[in-house]
């Protein structure tokens, strides 16, 4: 793995967790990221480096959802839209000109889950029932 | 379960670094490029090159980023030129915290040409928005015809690219063509140069280029997205 899923998920819990603390710091169960098939992080590497990343945060014990995000373009001139297989190749086939990417760069959370303030009381209580 | 949006993009602490980054150099009219490849495609020579033949005529300044020495300061240094060292330790790549911590102590203004060597590194930059105003991606012939194929992102994101040691072309068995097409193929926008720091083939093509970026970015007039 390059060590820049790291940083990336230092960034990803760092986010997440404002999100989460301005919200009375209630605990994360899910964060939902939308990551695009061109870019250079990889899903195997940044879910490994989330374990770490969040580790003694909110998002300690959150799940990461990862949506992939397929590549596409298009070309500026005859607007035909391709979905690039094998070798990327950003000069339209049908007319020549070159071909814009319209998506498969995203790196964007977009939603996190949290604990609701009910369910963050029934859980406080039966905590110190246990504990009394 | 509550869901609550979010939408934000995941670097954006770095871009919003960069971003002041940039505004800082855009106050000072200060061309930035930040050079990228991977290890041993010739960045520094390239650099120590482009210094030779700009000295006099460009006042330049150069931040090196590597993860441990500082020999490339030194060899820049070594041609009169400022530099300054960012060693990252373990980390891949530069960020824009990293520069705008560097630009505390390494002053910039009165430059015409600041350049940001990256960590050599053909992945982990290319996410990395320093606040340059031009991304330059060098690659030799010695690493082979698909090296573009192999890192599109790189290439796709970058302005300009230098195609180095084209002199060795023959020996390392490297169509000089074939590598220019997947150049193409993956970034049909980018300037192409290709070149030999070695035997100075096509060099010149490169520095009138930066000369004229120079100046048309002084004179205001280059607007680059």
């Amino acid at each position: 793995m390059s060590m820049h899923e790291i940083s990336i998920a230092e960034s990803l819990v760092a986010v997440a967790e404002q999100k989460a603390r301005d919200l009375n710091s209630r605990p994360i169960q899910v964060i939902k990221v939308r990551l695009g098939e061109f870019t250079t992080i990889a899903r195997e590497a940044l879910e490994f480096a989330f374990e770490i990343a969040s580790q003694g945060t909110l998002a300690e014990f959150a799940r990461l959802e990862i949506e992939i995000v397929p590549m596409v373009v298009r070309c500026v001139v005859c607007e035909t839209d391709t979905k690039p297989m094998n070798g990327i190749r950003l000069i339209c086939t049908e007319c020549g000109f070159p071909m814009e990417i319209i998506s498969g760069e995203e790196l964007q959370i977009e939603y996190i889950e949290i604990e609701t303030e009910e369910e963050r009381l029934q859980w406080n209580e039966s905590l110190s029932k246990l504990m009394s | 379960m509550e869901r609550v949006p979010v939408q934000t993009n995941v670097l954006n602490a770095n871009q919003e670094t960069a971003a002041m980054n940039r505004q800082m150099f855009e106050e000072q009219s200060l061309l930035v490029m930040n050079l990228m490849s991977s290890p041993g495609a010739g960045k520094t020579t390239l650099l120590e090159a482009t210094i030779k033949a700009l000295q006099g005529k460009v006042r330049l300044a150069v931040i090196e980023g590597d993860l441990q020495t500082d020999l490339d300061a030194q060899r820049i240094q070594a041609l009169g030129v400022r530099s300054h060292q960012i060693t990252t330790g373990t980390v891949c790549h530069l960020d824009a915290r990293m520069v705008a911590r560097a630009l505390s102590v390494f002053p910039v203004d009165a430059l015409d040409l600041l350049v940001i060597e990256n960590v050599g590194n053909l992945i982990c930059p290319s996410s990395f928005d320093l606040g340059e105003n031009l991304r330059v991606v060098v690659c030799s012939v010695a690493e082979g015809a698909d090296k573009p194929k192999k890192y599109p992102v790189m290439f796709n994101k970058a302005n300009v690219i230098v195609i180095n040691k084209i002199d060795l072309a023959a020996a390392s068995d490297v169509d000089l063509k074939e590598l220019e097409a997947n150049v193409r193929d993956v970034s049909p926008r980018a300037t192409i140069f290709s070149l030999s720091c070695k035997t100075g083939v096509g060099f010149g093509n490169w520095t009138s280029w930066l000369e004229q970026a120079i100046r048309l970015h002084s004179a205001a007039a280059l607007a680059i997205a």
